[in-house]
């Protein structure tokens, strides 16, 4: 917000530069935008870190079944802790990283501290040390990673490419004891795929950082099925992103307006 | 035995009198009388080795949980009454915070290993200090005094056993020391709490949250105060609960008890 439509950018005339908190800009209509010869930035750097961190926070808490555990632990009907009521293990697993830019990377440096095999699908191969640097396996075919992989995490923008990226093809590779982990936008998924999916024990689990629209229709499947995390678009929402991704949007526009080199021109 | 059950007393032990071993599953012993034990000859093994990853990578979920109010967050994501997601609603980063890890053995030792490539900055207090190598490898600096560890630290966990001298370990005093801003997280044993002077430390602010996977007991009582506190995450001790552990315990326990009725060397023999 605000939407940025034709009728806005007509009552802006002396309009220089719209500055985006975020790095996503699949929001934007960039050719029209430009059309009106005003400048997109965004900010790249600011969300890397504690994106690559709700990733994994949501990997192990599907893994685990940390929220079905919090509500066991605290209902009033828990007389005594079930021993056979068991998760899934991180360490050693395998992950595959669909999408492997600034966020990805970062996502599989930490991935590789709990010693997960870790394999990625990107537009383009990374460089052999970058890829040595976190034992990360490049699949040309993203078939490959969907079969493979005990966790499959998006890490991609959105794009018209990325658009229903995964569908019920991509869904039926997965291994059935899989878990699909997204941080990336809700559009990169076909949702209602996603939910017959689950709902059929196609995949085990799904952990959303975004979904389509924001929130979902509060009678939405999805919120219904109990093999599913959803936290409301939180991947840049720590004090330190918030007030990062402000400096930084700060200085994109500053840099417009003084006609200096721009740090992240869209 | 599974989960401190059957429990292990005089008169179970007068009861078997052909009993030669009892294969404990986990690392913790505290629920057992090991004197008792051996003055009837019956030994006692555990399962150290095999649950310290899993319990590692809780402490990191729990620890990443709490930090980005996960399970709040869940709780809006799916609530009948959210119309739209607040912009304003922020955690904390882990990137650039302090872990102060209390216990460095091996369960420790792999939170640091997971710590550092979150970029945090790691402290850590032990019994012994760690050698050179391994504290360069996690970057881990010793804190011979838990003071020190307890002012510095935005994030302490615990990962000693239970043991006389690590009873109640953290109080109100170590509760006070620390900062109100840090995160205490808990996957050893309930006892090493002081769970009294916990609840009150969350309800006066004194430390902003806890993340608890073990508590005194387990289950806790369901009127028990800690089950209404907002700032507090609890799961139900599943430290170890993966498939994949479960079944390596369950071999380990196994070729224990072979060597114990067989005479052989008992791997993992409690002594």
């Amino acid at each position: 917000r605000p939407t940025i439509d034709r009728e806005l950018l007509e009552s802006l005339p002396n309009l220089k530069v719209i500055g985006n908190s975020g790095v996503g800009v699949d929001h934007l209509d960039l050719k029209m935008i430009s059309n009106f010869g005003v400048k997109v930035t965004n900010t790249p750097h600011a969300v890397a870190d504690p994106t690559a961190d709700i990733g994994m926070a949501l990997m192990l808490a599907s893994a685990r079944r940390l929220v079905e555990g919090c509500q066991i632990a605290v209902s009033p009907d828990t007389k005594y802790f079930a021993v056979d009521w068991l998760g899934v293990e991180v360490t050693r697993a395998t992950l595959g990283i669909i999408g492997m830019g600034s966020i990805g990377y970062k996502v599989a440096q930490r991935a590789r501290a709990f010693n997960m095999r870790i394999l990625y699908h990107n537009r383009n191969r990374r460089r052999k040390e970058e890829e040595e640097a976190v034992g990360a396996h490049y699949c040309e075919k993203m078939e490959d990673l969907l079969q493979q992989s005990d966790f499959v995490m998006l890490v991609v923008n959105l794009t018209p490419e990325t658009h229903k990226l995964i569908g019920k093809k991509e869904l039926g590779l997965m291994k059935p004891t899989a878990t699909l982990i997204n941080i990336s936008r809700g559009g990169v998924i076909d949702q209602d795929a996603l939910v017959e999916a689950l709902q059929n024990k196609v995949i085990r689990a799904a952990a959303l950082d975004v979904t389509y629209p924001e929130p979902l229709p509060r009678d939405h499947p999805l919120l219904k099925l109990n093999n599913i995390i959803i936290t409301p678009h939180i991947g840049t929402a720590t004090v330190q992103a918030v007030r990062m991704m402000a400096e930084e949007a700060i200085a994109n526009m500053l840099a417009v307006l003084n006609g200096q080199p721009i740090p992240s021109e869209v | 035995m599974w989960y401190h059950k059957p429990v292990i007393n005089e008169e179970l032990l007068q009861s078997l009198p052909n009993l030669k071993i009892v294969a404990s599953s986990g690392v913790g012993i505290d629920h057992l009388d090991l004197s008792l034990l051996s003055s009837y000859g019956v030994k006692l093994s555990n399962t150290p080795f095999v649950v310290s990853t899993d319990t590692a990578d809780l402490g990191m979920a729990l620890m990443l949980a709490s930090s980005r109010r996960l399970v709040e967050g869940y709780q809006m994501a799916v609530s009948p009454d959210t119309e739209y997601f607040p912009a304003d609603w922020l955690g904390a980063e882990l990137s650039g915070a302090t872990l102060g890890i209390v216990g460095m053995g091996t369960i420790g030792y792999k939170v640091a290993e997971r710590a550092k490539a979150f970029e945090m900055k790691i402290l850590y207090h032990n019994r012994n200090q760690r050698n050179k190598e391994e504290e360069s490898a996690v970057g881990a600096i010793y804190c011979k005094k838990i003071d020190d560890l307890l002012h510095q630290s935005d994030f302490v966990l615990l990962s000693v056993n239970l043991t006389a001298e690590t009873h109640k370990l953290i109080g109100k005093r170590e509760l006070e020391l620390m900062k109100p801003t840090a995160t205490l997280i808990n996957i050893s044993r309930g006892l090493v709490v002081d769970q009294d002077a916990l609840v009150e430390a969350l309800h006066n602010k004194v430390i902003k949250a806890a993340a608890l996977d073990v508590t005194y007991p387990e289950p806790l009582p369901r009127d028990h105060p800690l089950l209404k506190l907002k700032n507090v995450i609890i799961t139900p001790h599943i430290g170890s609960a993966t498939k994949k552990t479960r079944r390596l315990m369950m071999e380990n326990m196994t070729e224990s008890i072979q060597a114990g009725l067989t005479g052989f060397p008992i791997p993992n023999e409690v002594l």
